[in-house]
């Protein structure tokens, strides 16, 4: 929609005054949320940053790479689960996150090797046992998963005289913002340019000198990377997991929420995990709908609007730039 | 020894199933390329009809075919009003996969909604307390009228497929869509007779499964990703395989469970497809695919 004249311009996150002038104040409406929002309002808002950075790192998987993933119920269970072993023998928050960040991402990479393999339907039906396999070792191994009644995890603490809860929303809405930054400069790396690249063709990829096995895997252990920061984040906003909550729904619902979103777009993974967190919410009356409310909309997004949320949002921007010429 | 029959028996039964469940993945895949994720949710569909007609004291003669009719008919309603115009907009592989992980949704939060998510007790005519005893060997009247089942199934898909003209047409559907619509064969209403006729083996399926099983919203789950095993271990384009496949993912699957550890038993499927596509993606039958550039 700009005409681009350089590269510089091309990897601008920024193109125009005023989307930054409304970036700003987003950003300090949202830091300024728990000063006047109610309890409600900062509860969801957590949730929703800390989920919106698992559907980011599907989105590189899914949207950018293209390789189909219906399992990633298990890397949040992963991520989750060594996150509270770890915070329970007493490991700083940041280094957990981490260690559950990166166990993930090496599940990711294991998962990742069929994928060289693999393409399309199949790579789908693989990831989906993964995500299946996990969920049944962890309900079936009480090690594992704390037993029947769960693991307890150490919430986060209260820091700088806020309660618990600004606490940590403050924590993931900082890491909210962190991940969306390293993934728009990700997608403008070397390395995205070679996701988008695989995606499109990856026979032609590999001629135009990509190196298909690293990209792939690096493509699997970044998204699961991310998928394991959101559970374990996850983790730590509950309180306490059991398995149960990483059953095949919840890929589902991941799934959804990457498609519902837009595909290949960063700010879609934010639409799409405001989507799946506040659609529950609205319709609490109506539990039972909400599974057929993702469906419908996932059905029509395909048929109507392939680019989902984001590419709406687009074009809103569009026509409101050249209003009023169309 | 004896152990290892009746692990057999009961595992050529439960295969027999998963058979069937295959065949009607198999169906769809190789007609249209696209891989049904709704199928084990438009099975517990037509369980859950079946369940209510025999709960409003229908007889159960005509409770089968009934829900065996809804079951197709649903997924004929959704080839033509969902996929089609999702072709017509040049849906890619995944779009049409979308597609059917968003109907499985809808017909979950359905089920949950019509039936609610208490499990229920389908009152069938077989059950699997009556028992014969052939030497050391039980065998139950429910495992035997499943096996008989699902061979019928398959020998008859077999007949329909190649002793039949619908089943001419399908196949040349299936091999080049542009050939066979030059050559006059209706071919819309051909795949959706496909997808019809998949439905339809997977609520025979479901209903079999039924009664050994618990029948919650949830249940065919794990018959669904048997079945999905069973596909890949025979080739996803070949109708034998599926059979085969079928069967060994429950004969497997019940040495296991006799012989290793129960909770190992559901995790074995899984770890069949993963060494399959890892090591013969093709599958046992299925002819290996070729990449044009």
């Amino acid at each position: 929609m700009n005409l681009v004249e350089s590269y510089k311009d091309d990897l601008k996150l920024i193109e125009k005054p005023w989307t930054g002038c409304w970036i700003t104040m987003t950003v300090i409406a949202l830091l300024l949320l728990p000063w006047f929002g109610s309890e409600h309002l900062i509860y969801m808002g957590t949730l929703i940053f800390i989920v919106s950075v698992g559907i980011m790192g599907q989105n590189i998987l899914i949207g950018y790479t293209g390789q189909i993933s219906l399992g990633q119920a298990g890397f949040l269970a992963i991520g989750a689960f060594s996150f509270g072993h770890m915070a329970q023998m007493g490991v700083p928050i940041g280094l957990a996150l981490l260690g559950a960040g990166c166990m993930a991402a090496f599940f990711g990479v294991l998962v990742g090797f069929p994928s060289l393999r693999l393409k399309g339907p199949y790579l789908a039906i693989v990831t989906l046992g993964f995500g299946i396999a996990v969920y049944q070792t962890f309900a079936s191994f009480e090690v594992l998963s704390g037993g029947r009644m769960g693991l307890v995890i150490p919430k986060f603490p209260a820091l700088f005289g806020l309660s618990r809860e600004a606490s940590m929303y403050y924590f993931s809405l900082f890491l909210g913002i962190a991940f969306t930054l390293a993934t728009y400069n990700l997608i403008s790396s070397y390395m995205g340019r070679a996701f988008v690249a695989i995606r499109d063709n990856d026979i032609a990829a590999e001629v135009l000198g990509v190196n298909l096995t690293r990209y792939k895997l690096l493509s699997f252990a970044i998204s699961s990377f991310y998928t394991g920061i959101h559970g374990a984040m996850f983790a730590m906003f509950m309180g306490f997991i059991d398995p149960q909550m990483f059953n095949f729904s919840e890929s589902l619902i991941i799934f959804v929420a990457v498609v519902i979103g837009g595909l290949a777009s960063v700010e879609g993974a934010i639409f799409g995990a405001a989507f799946v967190i506040l659609v529950p919410q609205v319709f609490s009356g109506y539990k039972e709908f909400v599974p057929v409310i993702f469906g419908v909309t996932v059905i029509f997004i395909m048929i109507f609007e392939p680019l989902g949320l984001a590419g709406r949002w687009f074009k809103m921007r569009l026509y409101y730039r050249n209003w009023p010429f169309r | 020894m004896v152990n290892f029959i009746q692990y057999l028996i009961s595992g050529l039964s439960a295969g027999s199933l998963y058979a069937l469940v295959a065949l009607g993945v198999v169906l769809i895949y190789r007609s249209t390329r696209i891989l049904n994720f709704a199928h084990g949710d438009m099975a517990t569909m037509g369980t859950f009809f079946a369940f209510s007609l025999l709960s409003w004291r229908f007889p159960f003669y005509l409770a089968l075919p009934l829900s065996l009719l809804f079951g197709a008919l649903l997924a004929v309603v959704f080839y033509f009003s969902i996929i089609v115009p999702a072709q017509r907009r040049d849906a890619t592989m995944l779009g049409q996969i979308t597609l059917t992980v968003g109907l499985s949704m809808i017909f979950q939060g359905a089920i949950v909604y019509l039936w609610g998510t208490d499990s229920k007790m389908l009152s069938f005519p077989l059950s699997d307390t009556k028992t014969w005893q052939l030497g050391p060997i039980y065998l139950n009247e429910l495992s035997v009228g499943t096996l008989i089942v699902g061979i019928l199934g398959s020998v008859l898909l077999y007949l329909l497929i190649q002793k039949t003209r619908l089943g001419l047409a399908m196949k040349a559907t299936s091999e080049n869509l542009p050939a066979a619509q030059t050559l006059g064969i209706p071919t819309r209403t051909i795949l959706a007779t496909s997808w019809g006729l998949a439905a339809l083996l997977g609520v025979v399926a479901g209903l079999f499964l039924a009664p050994a099983l618990i029948l919650d919203p949830f249940f065919m789950l794990e018959p669904f990703l048997k079945g999905f095993a069973g596909a890949i271990l025979g080739g996803m384009n070949s109708l034998p395989g599926a059979i085969i496949g079928g069967l060994l993912i429950g004969i497997i699957e019940n040495l296991c469970g006799g012989y290793i550890s129960l909770e190992f038993k559901n995790t074995v499927p899984f770890i069949i497809i993963i060494i399959v596509l890892l090591f013969k993606h093709e599958g046992l039958l299925g002819k290996e695919f070729k990449e044009r550039i």
